[in-house]
C-alpha cells in the first residue's frame, strides 16, 4: 500500500534540515520522507483494529521531524521507519468512523498494571511509551508498529478511537485531535487575563477552546497573516495585534510602565502557541510578574535569557497533548464551532511534497489546515 | 529678483486651462507635478509675502510701551513683584524660523524693562500644553543663547508640565461646566507676559493662556469632537465653538485675578525664501525662470534617490526666512482682533463657491513634528483639519465632497515623541475610525495612562491623549466629506486611516467619481505658503 514514511538516513537528514531552512517544508523533497509501497501493518493485538485513513492532517510537529529540526529528546521516543500522520479520520472495518486517539499509552502498549500516570487517565504523560509490546513512539505516526495517517491503512487500539456521529464531516473530524490539545491547553490556562502568540491551526483552535471554556476571558491574539487575523477574531480573540504590536498593546490594555525591555506588569497568562525562542522571549516579555507561559507549541533547542523568568517568579509550563476526556469536549466543539472550514486544502498521498510545502507556508499563502485526502485513493478499496 | 522688487500680489485665484502647466504639489518630504483638468480646475494661490516692519525690535519696543487697551508695560512692573513669561512652543511657527527668533526678539525687550523695573522674580515657561517637552536646542533657538543661559541654569526657564500635580491649579468652573486650570507659577504671579508667534488666525487670543498653560482636565472641554465639529471653522474664530469655549475660559482667568499682558505677532508668507534652494515653491508655476526650473528638476530627481530619513534631516534643517509684519501687546480681546487681521491680511485669498473636489499636497512638516516624523495621524490632522479648515464662509469643497490630498503618508513614527500614537494607530484605529466612538471607547484610558504621563513628563513625548486631539481635530472634514483619497501613500496605512489609496491623481480622479461624478469641479490649495479661503 501506498505511505508516506519517514525512515532514519543521516545524510538524508542532513539535506533535509538544509533544504528546510532554505525553503520551509522543503525538507520533504530532499530529506527522508519518501512515498513507499509498503505492507500494511499487522495488528499487534486482538484488541487492535485496522483504521483505514479518510483525512489526515499536517500538524507542526510534522513539520519540524520533516525539516529535521525537531529535537534528538525524540529519537528515543520514535521507531523507525514511521508512517506520519497522527491526526486521522478513517474508516473501521465495521463501516463506522472514527478518529484516531494516537497517544500511544499503556494500555495500547498492553502493559499492565499501568503507569501510575495512565492509572488516573493522563495518557498524554505516560511512562511506558518506549515500552511493550510496540516499538518505541510517543504517538501513532511516530512508531513503526502502528503505521500513520498518511498511508491507505494503519492500526489502531480500541483505546485509541472515538466514534465520530454520522452527520460530522471528515474535514471537521481531521480537526478533533488537534483541538483536543487545544482543549487540554485551554484547561490548564488559570486566568481570564490571556495573550496569545501564534495564530497557526493549533493558535485558532486553542484560542476557540479557550473563548468556549472561559467566556469572560479578556484574549489578545498576534495574528502574522490577514485569513489569520480574521479567523482568530472570529474564534474569540478580542483584540488581534502583528507579532511586533504584542509588547505595546499589553503595555496599553494593562497601563504598564517599561523597564528597559520588559513591561512592569502585563498578561496574567501567555499561551505560546509558537514554541520558538523569539515566540518565547516575547512572551516572557509580556507576562505579568507572577504569571505564568504555557507552552503549547512544539519547542525545540531554544536560546532564552531566564533572567526575567527568575526575577519575576514567571511559571513556564509546558502543555502536551491530551486526555481521554479532552476528545469528547474537543469533538462537541468542533462541530458547535463549525470548524471544519479550517481545512484549506488537501493533497492526495502522491503530491505530498506540494503539501508539506503548503503547510509549511500556510499562513503566507492564507491557509490554515492542510491535510491528506486518501478518499479517492485507487488502492483504498482494494485493502 | 525681478519678484522682490514689484509690490506684493494679493492671493490668486486661476482658472486652469490647457496652457497652465503642471502644478506643484507638496509630497511630504518630495514634490510630485500634477496636469489638473482644464475649464473645471481653479489653483488658490497664497499672497505674495508681505514685507516685513524695517524695524523689528523697535515695533516691539514700541508694543510694549504703547499697549492696546493697557498701560504701558514697565507701568506694570515694579520690585518684588512674580512675572512669568509664557511663549509659544515648538509648534510656532512652521518651519521653524530663522534665528533670531521673535520670541527671542521679544522677551529680551521685555526682560530689559524687567531689569530696569528692578524685577528680579522671573521664570520663562514653554506654553505647551499637551505638547512634548522642548529640547535644550529648540529653547535656545526660541529664546537666545543669552536668555537660555541666564535662566535655565538656575530653573528659572522651563518647560510647562501639565502632568505636575503640584504645580496645576483649577481656577474654576465656566457656566458651561469647563474646568478652568493653570500652570501654578503663572496663576500666581502678579503679571504674565505671554509671547504669541500668530501664523494663522486659530493661534492666540485666551487659547495663549487658556490651553497653553492648562492642562488634559481644562484642554478636554474643548478639545473634543462635539467642539471641533461645531468650529466652522476653528480658523474663523467668531464661529469657532473652540474658541468660544477658551474665551470662556478666559473670562474665568481674568475673574479670578489673573493679569495678562498679551503680545501676539504676525509673519509674512517667506515660508521657502524669495531667492535660495527652495524659493520656486512660493512662486507660481509659469512664474518660473528657466533657473526655477532647473533647480526644481535637480532637486526632485534628487530627492527621489534619496532614502526617507535622510531626506527627513534635510527638509528638517530649513529655516523659513519669516518676518515680523506686526506686532501688538495689551489686553487679550483687543489685541486679538487687530493680530487677527493682519493675518488675514496676509493670508486671505477671496473665492467664490464650494467645489466637488478639493486637492491639496501635504508638506513634510506640521505643527507636531517638528524635528520628528509625519505620522499617519499627522497626515490626516494637517489635511483634514489644518488646511481644510483654512477658509472663513465655508468649506471650499461642498459637503458629500471628496478631499484628495498627495502625501507618502508613511507607517513610521517617532518612537519617542508620538508613543502614544504608536498604539492609537494600532488599537484604536484598527477598530474605528469614527470620531465620537473613539472619544467615547478609548479617550479616557490613553489620557490618563502612566506610562505616558511618565513619558510626557520625563522624555519629549506628547501626551497620551494627544493622538485623540489629531483625530478631533478632523472631525468636522470628516463629517463633510464623501470620499478622502492619499495619492501615492502607503496602501496599509492609508487604508488604517479609513482613506482610499490611489497611485496617481488620475486614479484619484476616477475613483472619486463614484461620489461626485465624472465631470466635477476641482480647486486646488496652492499651500504653503499659507493661505486661507474666503469662501462666499
Amino acid at each position: 500500500m501506498k505511505a508516506v514514511q519517514y525512515e532514519r538516513k543521516v545524510a538524508k537528514f542532513a539535506a533535509g534540515a538544509l533544504a528546510g531552512r532554505i525553503v520551509p517544508g522543503r525538507g520533504a523533497k530532499h530529506g527522508p520522507l519518501h512515498l513507499d509501497d509498503i505492507d500494511a501493518p499487522s495488528l499487534p493485538a486482538s484488541d487492535w483494529v485496522r483504521l483505514r485513513p479518510r483525512l489526515a492532517g499536517i500538524c507542526g510537529s510534522d513539520l519540524a521531524t520533516i525539516d529535521s529540526a525537531s529535537s534528538r529528546y525524540f529519537e528515543a521516543i520514535v521507531s523507525f521507519p514511521f508512517v506520519m500522520g497522527h491526526e486521522v479520520v478513517g474508516d473501521l472495518d465495521d463501516g463506522s468512523r472514527a478518529v484516531l486517539i494516537p497517544v500511544l499509552h499503556c494500555a495500547a502498549r498492553g502493559i499492565e498494571p499501568a503507569c501510575g500516570a495512565c492509572a488516573v487517565g493522563r495518557i498524554n504523560l505516560c511512562e511506558r511509551i518506549a515500552f511493550g509490546h510496540l516499538e518505541p513512539g510517543l504517538q501513532s505516526g511516530f512508531c513503526e508498529s502502528t503505521g500513520g495517517g498518511w498511508s491507505l491503512a494503519m492500526v489502531a487500539h480500541d483505546s485509541q478511537l472515538l466514534r465520530i456521529p454520522a452527520e460530522m464531516s471528515d474535514e471537521a473530524a481531521v480537526l478533533v485531535e488537534p483541538m483536543a490539545c487545544a482543549v487540554h491547553a485551554a484547561r490548564a490556562i488559570a486566568t481570564d487575563d490571556i495573550a496569545f502568540i501564534g495564530a497557526g491551526a493549533l493558535g485558532l483552535l486553542t484560542m476557540a477552546a479557550t473563548r468556549a471554556l472561559r467566556p469572560g476571558a479578556h484574549i489578545i491574539a498576534t495574528a502574522k497573516y490577514s485569513e489569520q487575523r480574521a479567523f482568530a477574531k472570529s474564534l474569540g480573540a478580542d483584540r488581534v495585534v502583528a507579532p511586533d504590536e504584542l509588547a505595546r498593546a499589553v503595555r496599553s490594555e494593562t497601563a504598564s510602565l517599561v523597564v528597559g525591555a520588559h513591561l512592569t506588569s502585563g498578561v496574567d497568562t501567555i499561551v505560546d502557541c509558537v514554541g520558538s525562542a523569539s515566540s518565547l522571549t516575547d512572551a516572557l516579555r509580556v507576562v505579568a510578574p507572577g504569571g505564568t507561559v504555557l507552552v503549547v507549541g512544539m519547542p525545540g533547542h531554544t536560546h532564552l535569557d531566564l533572567t526575567p523568568l527568575w526575577h519575576r517568579e514567571t511559571s513556564l509550563r509546558g502543555c502536551y497533548a491530551y486526555v481521554r476526556d479532552d476528545f469528547d469536549t474537543a469533538l462537541e466543539l468542533v462541530q458547535r464551532l463549525d470548524l471544519g472550514r479550517l481545512v484549506s486544502a488537501t493533497y492526495p498521498l502522491h503530491r505530498y511534497e506540494e503539501a508539506i510545502e503548503h503547510a509549511a507556508n500556510a499562513g503566507p499563502r492564507g491557509a490554515i489546515k492542510i491535510a491528506f485526502d486518501m478518499r479517492n485513493e485507487k488502492q483504498r478499496d482494494d485493502l | 529678483m525681478a519678484s522682490s522688487k514689484r509690490a506684493p500680489r494679493p492671493g490668486f485665484v486661476l482658472e486652469v486651462d490647457k496652457s497652465t502647466p503642471p502644478i506643484v504639489f507638496h509630497h511630504g518630504e518630495g514634490f510630485r507635478l500634477e496636469k489638473l483638468p482644464a475649464g473645471r480646475t481653479r489653483v488658490l494661490y497664497p499672497a505674495d509675502p508681505l514685507p516685513g516692519l524695517p524695524d523689528p525690535d523697535g515695533a516691539i519696543r514700541n508694543a510694549l510701551l504703547h499697549p492696546i487697551d493697557c498701560d504701558p508695560l514697565p507701568a506694570l512692573l515694579r520690585p518684588g513683584m512674580r512675572l512669568t513669561i509664557a511663549f509659544d512652543d515648538i509648534s510656532l511657527p512652521l518651519p521653524p524660523m530663522r534665528k533670531p527668533d521673535i520670541r527671542q526678539r521679544i522677551i529680551e525687550a521685555v526682560l530689559d524693562m524687567a531689569a530696569e523695573a528692578g524685577v528680579d522674580d522671573v521664570h520663562l515657561i514653554a506654553a505647551l500644553a499637551l505638547h512634548r517637552r522642548m529640547t535644550e536646542a529648540e529653547l535656545r533657538h526660541a529664546v537666545g543663547d543669552r536668555v537660555y543661559d541666564a535662566f535655565a541654569p538656575h530653573g528659572l526657564l522651563y518647560n510647562h508640565d501639565a502632568e505636575d500635580p503640584d504645580n496645576m491649579l483649577l481656577l474654576g468652573v465656566t457656566k458651561h461646566g469647563e474646568e478652568v486650570e493653570m500652570n501654578k507659577r503663572a496663576a500666581e504671579s502678579d503679571l504674565i507676559v505671554y509671547v504669541n508667534i500668530n501664523l494663522v488666525a486659530m493661534d492666540g487670543g485666551h487659547k495663549s493662556t487658556a490651553t497653553g498653560l492648562s492642562g488634559y482636565r481644562g484642554v478636554r472641554h474643548h478639545h473634543n469632537v462635539k467642539t471641533m465639529q461645531q468650529s466652522r471653522s476653528f480658523m474663523d474664530r467668531h464661529k469657532s465653538e473652540l474658541h468660544h469655549s477658551n474665551w470662556r475660559q478666559g473670562a474665568i482667568i481674568q475673574e479670578a485675578g489673573i493679569k495678562i499682558f498679551q503680545i501676539e505677532t504676525t509673519v509674512n508668507n517667506n515660508t521657502f525664501g524669495q531667492d535660495g534652494p527652495l524659493a520656486m515653491l512660493q512662486k507660481r508655476e509659469w512664474d518660473w525662470t528657466a533657473r526655477d526650473r532647473a533647480a526644481f528638476i535637480t532637486m526632485h530627481n534628487g530627492l527621489k534617490l534619496m532614502r526617507a530619513s535622510h531626506k527627513r534631516k534635510v527638509f528638517n534643517s530649513w529655516l523659513s526666512p519669516y518676518e515680523l509684519t506686526s506686532v501688538q501687546a495689551g489686553e487679550i480681546g483687543a489685541v486679538h482682533e487687530i493680530t487677527t487681521q493682519n493675518v488675514f491680511k496676509q493670508q486671505l485669498v477671496p473665492v467664490q463657491g464650494q467645489t466637488d473636489i478639493l486637492t491639496m499636497g501635504l508638506p513634510y512638516i506640521c505643527p507636531y513634528n517638528v524635528n520628528s516624523v509625519m505620522n499617519p495621524i499627522l497626515v490626516m490632522c494637517l489635511g483634514l483639519g489644518y488646511f481644510f479648515n483654512l477658509y472663513r464662509g465655508k468649506p471650499l469643497v461642498r459637503e458629500g465632497g471628496v478631499l484628495i490630498m498627495t502625501h507618502p503618508t508613511p507607517w513610521e513614527f517617532h518612537p519617542v515623541h508620538h508613543p502614544s500614537y504608536i498604539d492609537f494607530f494600532e488599537e484604536v484605529l484598527a477598530d474605528t475610525t469614527n470620531p465620537l466612538e473613539i472619544e467615547a471607547k478609548y479617550e479616557k484610558r490613553y489620557a490618563e495612562d502612566e506610562w505616558y504621563r511618565h513619558l510626557y513628563r520625563t522624555s519629549y513625548a506628547y501626551h497620551g491623549v494627544h493622538p485623540f486631539y489629531m483625530w478631533y481635530w478632523g472631525a468636522h472634514a470628516l463629517a463633510h466629506l464623501g470620499q478622502v483619497i492619499i495619492v501615492g501613500g502607503d496602501t496599509r496605512a492609508v487604508r488604517r486611516l479609513g482613506f482610499r489609496p490611489a497611485s496617481t491623481m488620475q486614479d484619484a480622479f476616477e475613483m472619486a467619481s463614484d461620489v461626485v461624478g465624472r465631470q466635477p469641479t476641482i480647486t486646488h490649495l496652492h499651500n504653503p505658503p499659507i493661505l486661507m479661503a474666503d469662501v462666499s
